[in-house]
This record gives structure tokens, sequence and C-alpha cells, in this order.
């Protein structure tokens, strides 16, 4: 009888493990769902761009994957996000559309980071950021909703987290004052901003109210327009939540003789840092000829599902992580 | 060599000529920026940890250490030797070097020496040592209440608590991990 009770305790612990596993992938699936029906009902139109790719956006700190076509032509690339392809349906005349799927990018493995991972880019014509932050906002209510929140508030990594409109926002010079003692300029030293913005300010962004940061040195931003009133800085928005960076976003750049110089320097910085030479993306910069003005938003469907099934984790809001798929 | 994406916990690096563990493992990268790999790393010999972060593009020399199956064999003013069974070498380990495991080390016991560069680094043993009892004190009489333990001292000099009813001449199984008595073995 004892060891029966053992074994009935034991299958009791594997149940709970499988119910939580269940509960996180099936809220996955719900908060996908709310996204989808939250953005139709603002007139977005869900397209679906190849992912695969000739040419991705030269950039030094994003690496492609490539696959092969067989012996004799080029390789192609997964995604690593589809921004080029969508710019070149909104230079066709598409005004809101959204792609939801996955993406892919070499050599980025962490608690937060899967080399696989599910991204929801949307893109508005006649807008800029602040029209981006407005969506994120009212984005993630209705995705807290969906995971059975109520209240505007959820709890994560033990802390409760006020999600009720606006969000707090914060210039990245104000942070950078505020949490490192420094105020970067327009070209900060690379090195110093990364780390001070791993170290000093992505731990104290956001503690009790999801946070964004905004403007960012006008060097760290390769597809992002110049603020038209303060060109050292870049109308680039990032959505911080506890410890997780949710989202990115711009006021794209237009202007493709500017885009053309700002890829040529990151494809030089690439190959001094030996990494390979893609191809020219040449059919997305002269799509850029007819692209309205527009903006952009990047969000990270995982790390939203983490924040929403209070998962600290990322391999435990997915199917399978990578090294068991 | 490796460069800095190949980084994880429990790969192992040479780093001013001495071998390194990575013991902890945070990847960061911020968005659109460079990748930061934040490593706790401990010296496979002098058991020194420190926190170290990298750079994408930094390199590493792997460390190759060897883990060679030897037999103890005896201890004298030079330290501790062993013998590898087939070929017949022998190495010896420092007193340093050997450390607490020398409480459960008994000849021709059957351990696992670790190589770095062809020098012998530390020393694994099974996880279970079978051990005789040399020296107990007799149980103070009356005391019955479970749970009471006495000291008796091993074969190798370690002295442990064990239960009451352990006498002189009795085998006990050691988990070397611990220190600690499991049981008493039937001989």
């Amino acid at each position: 009888m004892a060891f029966a009770a053992w074994e009935t305790l034991a299958d009791n612990c594997k149940t709970m493990e499988i119910s939580s596993r269940y509960r996180r992938l099936a809220t996955r699936g719900k908060i996908i769902q709310a996204i989808r029906a939250f953005l139709s009902r603002q007139g977005f139109i869900e397209v679906q761009t190849p992912l695969m790719t000739h040419a991705p956006a030269p950039e030094s700190s994003i690496e492609a994957f490539p696959v092969s076509q067989g012996r004799g032509r080029p390789d192609l690339f997964l995604i690593p996000s589809p921004e080029l392809n969508l710019k070149r349906l909104l230079a066709e005349g598409f005004d809101r559309i959204f792609q939801l799927g996955p993406v892919f990018r070499q050599k980025e493995r962490g608690r937060h980071h899967l080399p696989e991972f599910t991204m929801l880019e949307w893109y508005r014509i006649g807008a800029d950021y602040y029209s981006l932050m407005s969506d994120c906002e009212a984005l993630i209510e209705t995705a807290a909703c969906a995971a059975g929140w109520k209240g505007h508030s959820v709890v994560y990594r033990d802390r409760k987290i006020d999600i009720s409109s606006p969000f707090p926002r914060l210039t990245v010079k104000e942070a950078f004052e505020k949490y490192a003692g420094w105020t970067p300029g327009p070209k900060p030293d690379l090195d110093r901003f990364n780390e001070d913005m791993i170290t000093k300010i992505e731990p104290n962004l956001s503690h009790d109210k999801p946070v964004f940061l905004m403007d960012y040195p006008a060097s760290c931003a390769s597809l992002s327009r110049l603020k038209p009133s303060d060109p050292t800085v870049a109308e680039r928005v990032e959505l911080y939540a506890g410890d997780l960076e949710l989202a990115n976003g711009f006021s794209e750049l237009t202007d493709p003789r500017e885009q053309g110089d700002r890829f040529r320097r990151e494809a030089q910085r690439r190959s001094t840092q030996g990494l390979n030479a893609y191809p020219w993306p040449e059919k997305f910069l002269s799509s850029l000829e007819r692209l309205p003005e527009c903006a952009g938003m990047a969000l990270g469907i995982d790390r939203l599902v983490m924040l929403l099934t209070n998962t600290p984790d990322i391999d435990d809001v997915v199917a399978f992580p990578p090294e068991e798929g | 060599m490796y460069d800095s994406s190949d980084l994880r916990k429990g790969l192992k690096i040479i780093l001013d000529g001495e071998p390194y563990i990575i013991t902890d493992f945070q990847f960061s990268k911020p968005g659109k920026g460079q990748a930061l790999y934040k490593c706790k790393l401990k010296n496979m010999i002098t058991n020194y940890t420190m926190d170290r972060t990298y750079r994408s593009g930094d390199k590493f020399e792997p460390a190759d250490l060897d883990e060679v199956h030897m037999q103890y064999l005896y201890k004298d003013s030079e330290g501790f030797h062993f013998m590898n069974t087939s070929t017949y070498d022998q190495v010896a380990l420092s007193r340093d070097q050997v450390g607490e495991t020398k409480n459960f080390l008994q000849e021709n016991m059957e351990v696992d020496i670790l190589f770095f560069q062809g020098t012998p680094i530390d020393i694994s043993l099974p996880i279970f040592v079978e051990l005789e009892v040399v020296e107990s004190a007799p149980g103070i009489r009356g005391d019955t209440a479970s749970g009471a333990t006495k000291s008796v001292t091993l074969e190798t000099g370690y002295e442990l608590q064990v239960p009451l009813f352990i006498k002189e001449g009795e085998i006990l199984k050691i988990d070397t991990r611990t220190g600690e008595y499991v049981e008493r073995v039937k001989k």
C-alpha cells in the first residue's frame, strides 16, 4: 500500500508538471489569437511574406542563417525579421499590415533568446513612433486579458506589474544620465554603450510598469528616421517589461540614399568583424523610392508569453527548445 | 578555437595558461546591439572562481582534459601514487591536490584522475566506498533514543558519526560526496 501511495504521488507530480506546460502552451495560443483579432479589428491585414530571402539587411549585430539551394546556386537566408519584405508591400500601397511568424538569428541562445523565435511586426503608413507606443499599450492589455489577467496588472517573477496605459516614457539620454552617470552623444562608443545598456540600464528600467525607452543615438538605428527636431537622435523606441525587452520600433527611414549609406556603413562593419557579406538588398532599396511615411514595430511573442504566464525561461514557452527540436 | 558564441555552462577553456570551467553562463543582447556573454569561471587547479564578461568575436583556447581510470597504490612523503592499469604508468598527486579525498582512499581503489596537458590536476572517487571501522568508542549504555550517534575512526584515519550499533571491524558504506555514513555492509 505504501508503495502504491508513493506511485500515486509521483504520478500527481508528473501531472502537475504536464499541466503547467499545458497551461503555458494553451495560453500562448490564446494570446496569439487575441493579437490577430485585435490587429484585424484595427484594420490591419495579415500578410505572409517569404521566410527565405536573397538579401537580408546588412546589420553587424544580426547574423542570418544561410540555406543551401544546392550546387551552383547562391545561398538563400532565413529572414532575421520580415522588415524589408513588409516595407516593400507598404511601398506598393498597403497601408496597415502585420506578419506574425518565425524569424531566425544565428548565435542567439540564452534565457531570453532562441535562434528561432516568433515575431510580430506591424506597420502603419502616415504614422510615427508615437502611434506605435499607443498600439503597444493597447496590445499588451488585450494580450493580458487573453492570458486571464484581470485588473490591469500581471505578476512576473514575484513582482506586480501595472499594465494600465499610458506606460512611462524615458529617453535614452535620460536613462543613461540617471542609471549610468554619463550622456551618450549621437555617436557613442558602442562597446561602452552596449555594456552599460545591459548592465546598468536594462536591470533598472521597468519594475512596476512597462517602460518605453526612446530616442536612441543617431548611430544606433540603421533603419529608423532621425528626429526632425533633434537629428542627434533616431526616432526609435523599445518596450521593456520586467527584465524583458519586448519590442523595438521606429519611425521608418524612407530616404533611399540615406538608407544605402547606412547599409554601406553596416556592411563595412561586418567586414571589419570578419563576417560574411550579404548580397546587396537592391529590391528593398529601390522600393524605398515609393515608401510613404510610416512606422513599424517588432514584438517578440515568446517573451510576451513569458511575461503573461510568469515564466522566466524562454525554453518553457515553446513546444520544444531548439536542442530538442 | 572557440568563439564567444560557443560559450556555455560546462565548457572548459584556457585562460592565462590554466584550465577553467564555466560554472554559470548568461547570454545578453540588447536589441540591435552586440551580444555580451557573462561567465562565472572556476580554475580547475586552484578552484578559484571569478566573473568575466566577453563580447562577440572573442576567441578562446579549448582546455583539453583527459580523464584516466587509475588505481591508487600508496602514499609517501611525495604524495599519493596512482597507476594506469593498462599502461602501468604511474603518477603522483600532492596532498593539496588530493585534499579531503584522502579520507576515502583505500589501496587498490579504482579512481579517475584528470590530466591537463599531461599533468594530473584532480581526482574523482566512486560515489560510494566501503571502509573498515578500526576504532570505535563503546555505545553509552541506556542511550537508546533513535538517531543517537557515536564517533568511529575508519581505516583511512577518517572520523565520522555513525549509529550506536556499529562495532569495530565492521565495513561501512560511505557517500564520498557528503562524507556521511550510508549503511553497514554485511560481508
